[in-house]
């Protein structure tokens, strides 16, 4: 789960990061106000799960509250990558003299993690890891012990070379860490961590990214999600306990199993088409899902045809059979369906779409080339 | 010949009075599997469908019952914490079902079962099976046949759809080992692999994997020191969109964005030959057998 740069804030100062203050807001007339709480020229930021905020426009300076209403007035509302600007953080422009990066993420390889930083801060972490990677430090972190404060120290010697910058550094990164074990992250981010003139240490932006997995016993972090910065229909799937990305293809499927899944929509690439969509239904095989998938799928005007792949393990074929009479028979579907089943009780399950005039097969590559070929408006 | 479990393998399962636990248990007696204990703290001198001996604790189970491997279906929460009770009673397969284990919780298992010696398969995984001796976990047995080749997954029904296939077309299996899809894992391809290199019985393996990290690119370079056995690769998500499954910032750890292209030109380097759809793996085992 995505939580915005205001919230990612909001844990860091509580573990006692030095930050800027700052104030959220959805109007011009409040960005006036706090622009003039604080005093002195404010940065106005645009609150959306999208990168390359700065690029798109989304991050302005202004010196005065009237100049901060006015950028208010053109990023509120404005889209990033698709998404709606419908909050901005106003905050307190820092003087900076000195960009760097300090990022925590899980490693798969070393499975544990690992500490990031880089003294190339302020730009894309990316850039500098193909242009100047030796100015990357990686620093792999002992779950027994946590960050140690000589790992600590080390970084912030690789950063500043000055004892009270380095220190002020150290402490940041273990507070830094101890926000993102108690989040439940799976990504944690200072860029940049900024020096003043006044030798101050201080972070300018923060993102974190939290494990889905650690929502369930962290109501406090769950409750920090903000739907109406979700695509709507990849909303509704969560709702249903579907996963669900929206592509920007032509041919939807729905399928169990996340790697059949993603197998299913390079099939039907590979036989000329473009997937609308990856659904994973899941392991169970609640009718309720089938009927909710449907209703997302066909909610996509770009979809003109359908294809169900069903692999019967856990999952029960007779019970995804029953969904799909269910579902179309209360909203009449208006493209083409290609039904793809087999496994558990498939015998039952065939039989019960021939009841309802449905056609199906056994055989995955039969029915991508017919859906793909529906798709492009091809024979029935 | 087989790799991790066999005839001999006596399972016990943590969880078995759940409601995934229950189905799976009886299914896995079904198929032939030795269940000889089951775990559910509070219901320990029960018995499980009026046979199979439940215990309050691992370390008791094990004790009474000498299960050499655990297969688990606890909720998330408390997966961390039975794959770590298992470790610390002398069980060395532990094999985990659960899907949604907080990533963090693993950084912290998967020393701990190294340090205990034993093997953990998954978490979020579909389990393993050899044909016609044992089945740990929730592959249908139905669609496995015993033959001559290994197959490794990362993920379940994809590896169903490719063992269904290989079943149809007269290519029976020797073990198939789902290892799990999850960012921290027991046990690698490369884990799997040499055990397969190392089994007489296999005469070749398939290869599942998907975008995302760089275990693929890990294994086929083993494929190319040190294997023998033919091994064909397939990998799912060459449509998948950058940047939704998996964070940039974990691409530059590995030092590699992990896409489906990068992988296969791996393989392709490493001399494995490439199945681009499940259904290739069927003439390409054939050559190869």
């Amino acid at each position: 789960m995505n939580i915005h740069e205001y919230q990612a804030k909001d844990i860091l100062r509580r573990e006692g990061v030095p930050i800027p203050p700052g104030e959220i807001a959805t109007t011009p007339a409040q960005v006036e106000q706090i622009a003039r709480r604080i005093g002195g020229m404010v940065v106005v930021k645009a609150q959306v799960h999208a990168g390359g905020r700065g690029k798109a426009g989304g991050v302005k300076l202004a010196k005065t509250p009237a100049e901060a209403a006015d950028v208010a007035k053109k990023i509120l509302g404005m889209h990033i990558k698709g998404l709606v600007v419908e909050k901005v953080l106003v905050t307190a422009a820092a003087d900076i003299e000195t960009e760097a990066y300090v990022g925590i993420i899980i490693d798969r390889a070393s499975k544990r993690a690992v500490f990031m930083v880089s003294p190339a801060g302020g730009i894309d972490i990316e850039e500098v890891a193909v242009t100047d990677p030796h100015k990357i430090m990686r620093l792999p972190v002992d779950p027994r012990y946590g960050l140690q404060p000589f790992e600590a120290m080390r970084m912030g010697f690789f950063l500043y070379g000055d004892i009270a910058k380095a220190r002020a550094a150290a402490r940041i990164m273990q507070q830094l860490y101890r926000a993102f074990i108690d989040s439940g992250a799976s990504l944690a981010e200072i860029n940049p961590l900024v020096t003043t003139p006044d030798d101050e240490v201080i972070a300018v932006d923060a993102k974190m990214v939290i494990d889905d997995n650690e929502l369930d016993r962290r109501p406090d972090i769950a409750a920090l999600r903000d739907e109406s910065a979700e695509e709507t229909s990849e909303l509704q799937a969560r709702r249903a306990n579907l996963t669900f990305i929206k592509l920007e293809g032509n041919v939807g499927c729905i399928v169990n199993g996340a790697g059949l899944a993603m197998a299913t929509m390079d099939l039907v690439k590979y036989y000329g088409g473009e997937p609308a969509n990856f659904l994973d239904i899941g392991g169970s095989s609640n009718p309720e899902k089938v009927v909710n998938a449907l209703r997302i799928i066909t909610a996509d005007p770009e979809v003109k045809a359908i294809l169900f792949n069903i692999f019967g393990g856990i999952t029960r074929t007779d019970d995804v059979a029953n969904g799909i009479v269910t579902a179309t028979r209360q909203n009449p579907l208006t493209v083409p369906l290609v039904i793809r089943l087999t496994g558990t009780n498939e015998d039952a399950a065939l039989e019960i779409l021939a009841e309802h005039g449905f056609a199906a097969t056994r055989d995955m590559d039969d029915a991508v080339q017919k859906v793909v070929a529906l798709a492009k408006g091809g024979a029935k | 010949m087989s790799i991790y479990i066999d005839k001999s393998s006596r399972v016990l399962i943590q969880g078995i009075t759940g409601r995934d636990g229950s189905f799976h248990a009886r299914q896995m007696r079904e198929y032939g599997t030795a269940v000889v204990a089951g775990v559910t703290p509070g219901k320990g001198g029960q018995k499980f469908d009026g046979e199979v001996p439940i215990f309050n604790t691992v370390a008791d189970a094990v004790e009474e019952t000498k299960a050499n491997v655990s297969v688990i279906y606890v909720p998330p929460p408390f997966a961390a914490d039975a794959m770590m009770e298992a470790a610390a009673a002398g069980v060395k397969l532990i094999v985990c079902i659960t899907e949604g284990v907080p990533v963090l919780d693993m950084t912290r298992v998967y020393p701990f079962v190294k340090e205990h010696g034993a093997r953990l398969i998954g978490p979020n995984c579909p389990g393993l099976i050899t044909p016609g001796e044992s089945k740990v976990g929730i592959i249908p047995g139905g669609i496995c046949v015993p033959g001559s080749v290994g197959v490794v997954s990362r993920s379940g029904t994809l590896t169903y759809e490719v063992v269904d296939q290989l079943t149809r077309a007269g290519i029976g299996q020797s073990t198939c080992v789902g290892i799990g899809g999850d960012p921290i894992n027991g046990t690698s391809f490369i884990d799997v692999l040499e055990a397969f290199e190392n089994d007489p019985k296999t005469r070749a393996i398939a290869m599942m994997g998907e975008i995302g990290g760089t275990d693929e690119q890990e294994a086929a370079r083993f494929v190319h020191d040190r294997m023998k056995k033919p091994v064909i690769g397939f990998i799912a998500g060459q449509t998948a969109p950058p940047g939704r499954r998996m964070g940039h910032a974990g691409a530059i750890i590995s030092g590699s964005a992990g896409t489906a292209a990068e992988k296969l030109e791996a393989f392709e380097k490493a001399g494995m030959g490439i199945a681009r759809r499940p259904k290739d793996f069927v003439e390409l085992l054939k050559a190869r057998l």
